[in-house]
């Protein structure tokens, strides 16, 4: 058993982490503090998962959402997507697997990555909207927000939902207010099986180095842990059974990665955008200058005369 | 009539002559299309760029720049569609057309007596109107697609990545031809006052539009 993180004092704490911590900041350039803070992470282990959902509802709970009450889909699938008040869902896959002949029952706990390098907040145009933490924590801001929805666009994984009632986008804090005293997150907090741990990046590697063995030894030959460089590396991280082929799991991508397009969006274009309306201005400024204004002589107005003269 | 007039052109003598270019109608058709045009290019270049989000400020802040912004799309793209059908037949393409883009040079060196003579728009004008007409259809299409606020769900998100770069980009297009419309319209003295009072004056006619000019003496005598 992973050693439970001690409760906390019941006096008041300063937060460990604030503003001074930003590492990244949507629209905005930041000075990465000089000290990082420990990177935190989370750790899924799809494998000792039951599906009970202790975590959705520790997440509502601490949250203080409430999902509208459903209709059941015939899967176990309840929300049935994200969405601004399931900021994590359970994600239920029947998978037969072709080797051994069994069906598996795969349960992935979905939501925020906490990518390392987020594409949510490379997308967003508001300051301040998103940022990152030097732990890794990747959290929305909702007093900047403008609902634009350009996360959800950045985002390789399909997380951020905008809210039909607020027009803000929402997703998993990775409980940024619990860490900030020293908690760990709610959904982490409540499972049963301790599916869920957190703790610090490295210790959360090595804590799966130990289950991947374990999964090994059963005969899960290609078990691993589902810790994506294409982002840099996630901050919440997955065990998974068969980690050579993620996307089994309810679509989680192989190999994900900011989309080109978002990275000629975001990039490329704005330069060149913002130098082509600029070149063009000030080409019409220049050659003012040089040219002078364009104006009707009097041999024009003149020959107009002659020209309509004729008349009447 | 001739090829290049409309209904809308009157000659009245005097010194100097004075020609009607657009009516009330084109002309309030003009301003409510700049006027939205301009209210985009500012609520959208805000969000293009963090540099310009204070831009936002205009509006009312973020979250009103973001809501209001395709709403004034769809009245241009309205508005401009009036334009585009009262405008489009003078627009097309003629045999000068390519001779004047030759001449081009000269325009802009001040040699403009070197430039063939045309008819109520001459080829820069043209490939404004077409160049716009193409931009707002690309722009209206790529805009409803990331209109997520109603419809979002009728799309997929790599769709969405498509439509948002290709609307920055003709965006940049159209601020860009927006320049260049409104540059000539100031360096070619006398312009403005076709959209603002709806006339011209016969020496603007004769050394920009000279067979728009002609054309309409023509008419003018046989009416
Ligand atoms: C014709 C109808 C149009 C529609 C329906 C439309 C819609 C949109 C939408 C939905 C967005 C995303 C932000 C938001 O939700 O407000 C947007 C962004 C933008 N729009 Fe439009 N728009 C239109 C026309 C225009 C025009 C004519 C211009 C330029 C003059 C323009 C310039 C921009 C720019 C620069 C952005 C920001 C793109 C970026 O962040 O890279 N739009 N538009
Ligand atoms: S919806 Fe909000 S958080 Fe998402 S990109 Fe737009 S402003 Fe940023
Ligand atoms: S998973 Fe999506 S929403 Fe979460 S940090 Fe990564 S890009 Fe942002």
């Amino acid at each position: 058993m992973y050693p439970p993180l001690p409760n906390p004092g019941t006096g008041p704490s300063a937060p460990k982490f604030g503003e001074k911590d930003l590492v990244r900041r949507s629209a905005s350039t930041v000075t990465p503090p000089a000290q990082r803070q420990t990177q935190v992470a989370k750790l899924i282990d799809v494998s000792k998962c039951i599906g009970c959902k202790a975590c959705q509802s520790a997440c509502q709970e601490w949250n203080d959402l409430r999902e509208e009450v459903g209709t059941n889909d015939g899967t176990y699938n309840n929300a049935h997507d994200l969405t601004p008040a399931s900021l994590t869902v359970m994600r239920f896959t029947e998978w037969d697997n072709p080797e051994t002949g069994n069906l598996e029952w795969l349960i992935r706990k979905d939501g925020c990555m906490h990518c390392e390098d987020p594409g949510c907040l490379k997308s967003c145009p508001a300051p301040g909207a998103i940022v990152q933490y030097s732990n890794g924590i990747v959290d929305f801001d909702h007093t900047k927000c403008i609902g634009c929805g350009y996360c959800v666009k950045g985002c390789p994984f399909n997380i951020p939902r905008i809210s039909k009632v607020d027009n803000k986008a929402y997703k998993c804090t990775l409980c940024s207010d619990r860490v900030a005293v020293g908690q760990g997150p709610a959904c982490q907090k409540a499972c049963p099986t301790q599916a869920i741990v957190f703790g610090p990046k490295d210790d959360m590697k090595k804590w799966a180095d130990g289950r991947i063995a374990d999964l090994k030894s059963r005969g899960y030959k290609t078990a691993g842990l589902y810790d994506p460089q294409g982002v840099g590396g996630t901050h919440v991280m997955y065990v998974l059974q068969h980690a050579d082929k993620p996307e089994i799991y309810a679509g989680l991508p192989n190999n994900p990665r900011i989309s080109p397009v978002v990275e000629l969006w975001k990039g490329l274009t704005k330069y060149t955008g913002l130098a082509v309306m600029g070149a063009v201005a000030a080409f019409g400024f220049v050659h003012h200058m040089i040219a002078g204004p364009n104006k009707v002589s009097a041999e024009d107005e003149a020959n107009a005369s002659k020209l309509a003269g004729g008349k009447s | 009539m001739s090829g290049n007039i409309d209904s809308g052109g009157r000659i009245h003598p005097g010194d100097p002559v004075v020609v009607d270019r657009y009516t009330p109608g084109a002309r309030a058709n003009h301003w409510v299309t700049a006027i939205c045009l301009i209210l985009l290019a500012l609520s959208g270049l805000a969000l293009f760029t963090p540099s310009l989000f204070f831009l936002t400020g205009l509006f009312g802040g973020g979250q009103t720049t973001r809501a209001i912004h395709p709403w004034i799309g769809v009245v241009l793209f309205l508005s401009f569609s009036g334009l585009f059908f009262r405008f489009w037949k003078l627009n097309l393409w003629k045999r000068e057309d390519g001779e004047w883009i030759a001449h081009a040079g000269d325009l802009v060196a001040g040699h403009e007596e070197r430039m063939p003579e045309v008819g109520k728009y001459n080829a820069g004008q043209k490939m404004v109107f077409w160049g716009m007409s193409l931009l707002i259809i690309v722009l209206i299409a790529s805009g409803l697609t990331i209109w997520d606020e109603y419809f979002f769900a009728y799309t997929t998100i790599p769709t969405k990545r498509i439509a948002v770069l290709v609307h920055a980009i003709s965006a940049v297009l159209i601020i860009s031809v927006w320049i260049v419309h409104v540059y000539a319209a100031i360096w070619v003295r006398g312009t403005m006052g076709a959209m603002t009072k709806g006339q011209v004056t016969g020496g603007w006619a004769w050394r920009h539009h000279r067979k728009w000019l002609k054309d309409l003496v023509t008419a003018d005598r046989q009416r």
